[in-house]
């Protein structure tokens, strides 16, 4: 009985929320894919991840070298979906003519308020697990993945909530006018639709500190306001300096009001010089004081050498016409995302219409020098160096997340990564990289937010493409990235576009993690494919760090032990740069040498593998052959 | 079962001898909520659920008026098909109509999710007889084009069509921007995640349309001469 009053209801609610608007081919509010270019390929309708069953928690699932080990909901305190007595759904009910207390299917409590309580980014320390949320944050035990679990929940609204942790730090990331200083879940009064001014001296929008000492009761030591609030930030150690760090804040959306915060303007860069757009802010935060935190610039990166203020404004382009007959869409007045490497005193920034590098070898005072753009991007989101710094990754954040965008006829190199080589500090574009399958109208899905895998030998990303799952990419050549594996579910809901899906994928010290905007938590392990082997996947695993900021590169360094020499060896295999007899008899040595600790032989093997090295045209397997003769000459035994 | 007995025994024992409950369940999570800088994190109790801003009223007002001003370029866009065969401005216009249309969308499930309907109430109207509806809510909506200049529109083709699409999508679009700003100026508006990402993109998106559509017009002139 219950059961069909249900059923019943759930189709009265899903056609009085989402039918109604149901006309011509806009059935549910669901925009079908525009006729595909001309000339361009869409994704691919034929793979296994193209037509999973849907679902909250019982979606369907398809993968390929990623193993699933767990998922922890996103706890009731982050989330009014699941409350049923909560004010706003009993509001809509009332207004729909359904009594309350009806149960809802979870697919629509969620359609409530999907940005509201959405998890965000992910930083990592120690066994710490740092996710934010649109609503505050939640740090998780990870010490065992599989029976990783939720220490602390933190409310505190104020979006999108980006994380980046240092020592006892926490920095978080605030953009909403609902911020408040003090933490508060109730916002600002509601007022009348024409009450005067908006300004609040307790709103906040701009980066928190909080001194995480007691794992269980983070502390609000500053909030360092700005005048376009954060939407993400960087963390930027200053090598030279050990007693204060950066920040950089990239701020995308309104300009406050100069009474809110002095010195905040609006209005035309040609007239107002002062304009609080087309810079980032810089904060300097001194450690052993982090209340004393405040920003010291506000570098105008996009300005040419005569000092004009807007001068880098070629915009994405895609969907747009400009000089060559492209139209441009997205002035660069601000910057999305910036990744710094500060070990090579360079940062790449994802700047709404232009691909940046700064030069970062003075933090306070970053400097452009170099800047792309690129016919098929709409939005610059997010950068990666690879490791040695030879090759950056920038995605475009086609759609701005929120849209289908790997439908059959959306192309392939819209909404992508684009992967440069790196030379002489001038980018050089190589070539695109989309999550290869096709994916549903209802699920939003557009490159986002991931890391590097450290396998030696190997440019290895994990990467979130939202509702689009996540994919492991190789770009160890530029020219021919391709996809090693990956994992993907199908969408919340088969008929409307709830957003949901991986914010950020991340691999940190032998797991990847998730945060799934609207289910929680996701952990996973990689498994051997064809294209990864597990002494590869072992090898990755040696890497430890003590902490991680995703957008704050650090250099990845492997010990010389001999996993590292298997790795490295079925790399060759692969590559066919060493015979099978080599191969063979390399592999007998070292699985010799492993029971004897007798590492004598190695050391002649080393010395031919440094011959073949000079013999081979391929940079990458000379840098694999050097890699492996150097661990074989100097193994280290366990 | 037995495991189940031992468990309350432990707790009911814990509780006796004064051990704080709390530090058995050392592994359960806390919820806690910072205070502002230098003010004590507090503890909130274990069933604690998330809670949404206050809606202004304001912001129904901004999806509502938002929902008819972008009917009126949708419209416009509309009328591309048989007056130009100029590239650019098509391009433009598919690219529009179909950003608005999909908003529109958006923000009649906001809407009807909030329990709010998707037009405008009209206010009473004494002393304006002869008005319709179109021109009050034109009047209302920043940047909409008066109906003598949608007539103009509907009148005109090839190049003088361009023209007067370029500069009535900019006024319109210039108005959204006010409208915008108008929402972040009012107290207590804009706080509901969806309406902020959705201005915030408004902002940027038409911002940049704008431009392109300034450029389109200043590079007009230059080519009819040659």
């Amino acid at each position: 009985m219950n059961r069909v009053k249900a059923t019943f209801n759930f189709i009265a609610i899903m056609f009085v929320i989402f039918g109604c608007f149901a006309v011509g081919t806009q059935a549910q509010g669901l925009e079908p894919a525009p006729k595909l270019p001309a000339g361009m390929t869409g994704s691919n309708p034929n793979d296994p991840r193209t037509k999973l069953k849907s679902g909250v928690y019982d979606a369907g699932e398809a993968a390929m070298g990623i193993k699933h080990i767990g998922l922890l909901k996103k706890p009731a305190a982050f989330d009014i979906g699941t409350d049923p007595d909560s004010p706003m759904v009993e509001k809509a009910l009332k207004a729909l003519g359904i009594p309350p207390g009806t149960p809802i299917p979870a697919a629509v409590k969620m359609s409530f308020a999907p940005l509201a309580f959405a998890n965000s980014d992910i930083a990592f320390q120690g066994n710490r697990l740092f996710m934010g949320n649109f609503y505050g944050f939640n740090i998780y035990d990870i010490s065992s993945p599989t029976a990783a679990k939720l220490l602390t929940s933190v409310i505190c609204p104020g979006g999108q909530g980006d994380l980046s942790v240092h020592k006892n730090l926490l920095f978080m990331s605030v953009e909403m006018p609902n911020g408040r200083l003090d933490c508060s879940a109730d916002g600002f009064p509601a007022g009348s639709p024409n009450e005067l001014p908006a300004a609040s001296k307790d709103r906040f929008r701009g980066v928190r500190i909080f001194d995480i000492s007691d794992i269980s009761s983070p502390k609000q030591v500053a909030a360092v306001q700005s005048c376009r609030g954060s939407h993400t930030h960087t963390l930027v150690p200053d090598p030279k300096d050990p007693n204060n760090v950066y920040l950089y804040i990239s701020g995308t959306s309104f300009v406050r009001q100069g009474e809110e915060l002095a010195g905040c303007s609006d209005g035309n860069p040609d007239k107002n010089q002062n304009i609080s757009r087309f810079s980032i802010d810089v904060i300097k935060v001194p450690l052993a004081s982090p209340k004393d935190a405040k920003i010291i610039s506000s570098p105008r990166i996009f300005s040419d050498d005569k000092g004009k203020v807007n001068s880098l404004n070629d915009g994405g382009s895609h969907s747009n016409v400009g000089k060559d007959g492209a139209i441009r869409i997205e002035d660069t007045d601000q910057c999305h995302d910036i990744t710094v490497y500060s070990e090579l005193g360079l940062a790449a920034g994802a700047c709404s219409g232009n691909g940046i590098l700064l030069d970062i070898k003075d933090p306070a005072n970053p400097k452009r020098i170099d800047s792309v753009n690129d016919k098929n991007y709409a939005y610059w989101h997010s950068a990666s160096f690879s490791n040695d710094g030879k090759k950056v990754v920038f995605t475009d954040e086609w759609g701005g997340g929120m849209g289908a965008r790997c439908r059959e006829n959306d192309p392939n190199v819209w909404g992508a990564n684009a992967i440069f080589g790196l030379n002489d500090n001038k980018l050089k574009f190589g070539n695109y990289y989309k999550m290869p399958a096709a994916q549903g109208d209802s699920e939003n899905c557009v490159a986002h937010n991931g890391s590097l895998v450290p396998v030696p030998g190997r440019d290895l990303k994990i990467q979130a493409w939202y509702q689009g799952g996540i994919s492991l990419m190789d770009f160890t050549n530029p020219a021919n990235p391709f996809e090693v594996a990956y994992f993907d579910r199908g969408a919340i809901d088969p008929n409307t576009l709830i957003l949901a899906g991986s914010w950020s994928a991340y691999w940190y010290n032998g797991s990847i993690y998730s945060s799934e905007i609207a289910r929680g938590l996701d952990i996973f392990e990689l498994t051997p494919t064809k294209d990864l082997t597990q002494n590869e996947i072992d090898a990755a695993k040696t890497v430890q760090v003590g902490q991680l900021n995703v957008q704050t590169q650090e250099r990845l360094v492997w010990s010389k032990k001999l996993v590292i020499a298997k790795a490295y060896l079925d790399q060759l295999e692969r590559s066919q740069a060493l015979t099978s007899s080599q191969i063979a008899k390399m592999r007998n040595e070292i699985n010799k040498a492993e029971t004897s600790k007798n590492t004598k032989k190695l050391k002649g093997l080393a010395n031919s593998l440094e011959k073949t090295a000079k013999q081979r045209k391929s940079e990458i397997d000379i840098a694999r052959l050097q890699g492996l003769a150097s661990i074989l000459k100097q193994p280290e035994m366990n | 079962m037995k495991l189940f007995i031992y468990f309350r025994m432990t707790v009911n024992l814990a509780m006796m001898f004064g051990v704080s409950v709390l530090s058995l369940y050392a592994q359960s999570p806390v919820i806690v909520q910072p205070g502002a800088p230098g003010q004590p994190t507090k503890i909130l109790p274990a069933n604690t659920t998330a809670k949404l801003p206050p809606l202004s009223p304001k912001d129904v007002e901004f999806m509502q008026g938002m929902i008819h001003h972008h009917a009126q370029a949708v419209e416009m866009t509309a009328m591309i098909e048989l007056r130009t065969a100029n590239k650019d401005v098509r391009k433009i216009g598919v690219k529009i109509s179909q950003s608005q249309t999909d908003e529109i969308n958006m923000m009649k499930r906001w809407l009807v999710i909030r329990g709010e309907k998707t037009e405008m109430a009209m206010p009473k109207m004494d002393g304006m007889k002869g008005m319709d509806h179109s021109n009050h809510m034109t009047m209302m909506m920043p940047g909409m084009l008066s109906d003598k200049q949608m007539e103009a529109l509907r009148t005109t083709k090839g190049a003088e069509f361009d023209r007067l699409f370029l500069k009535g999508m900019i006024q319109h679009h210039e108005g959204a921007l006010v409208m915008v700003k108008d929402l972040f100026s009012t107290a207590g508006a804009g706080q509901d995640a969806e309406i902020f990402n959705f201005a915030s993109d408004v902002d940027t998106g038409q911002r940049g349309e704008i431009k392109i559509m300034q450029e389109m017009l200043n590079k007009k002139p230059k080519k009819e001469k040659r």
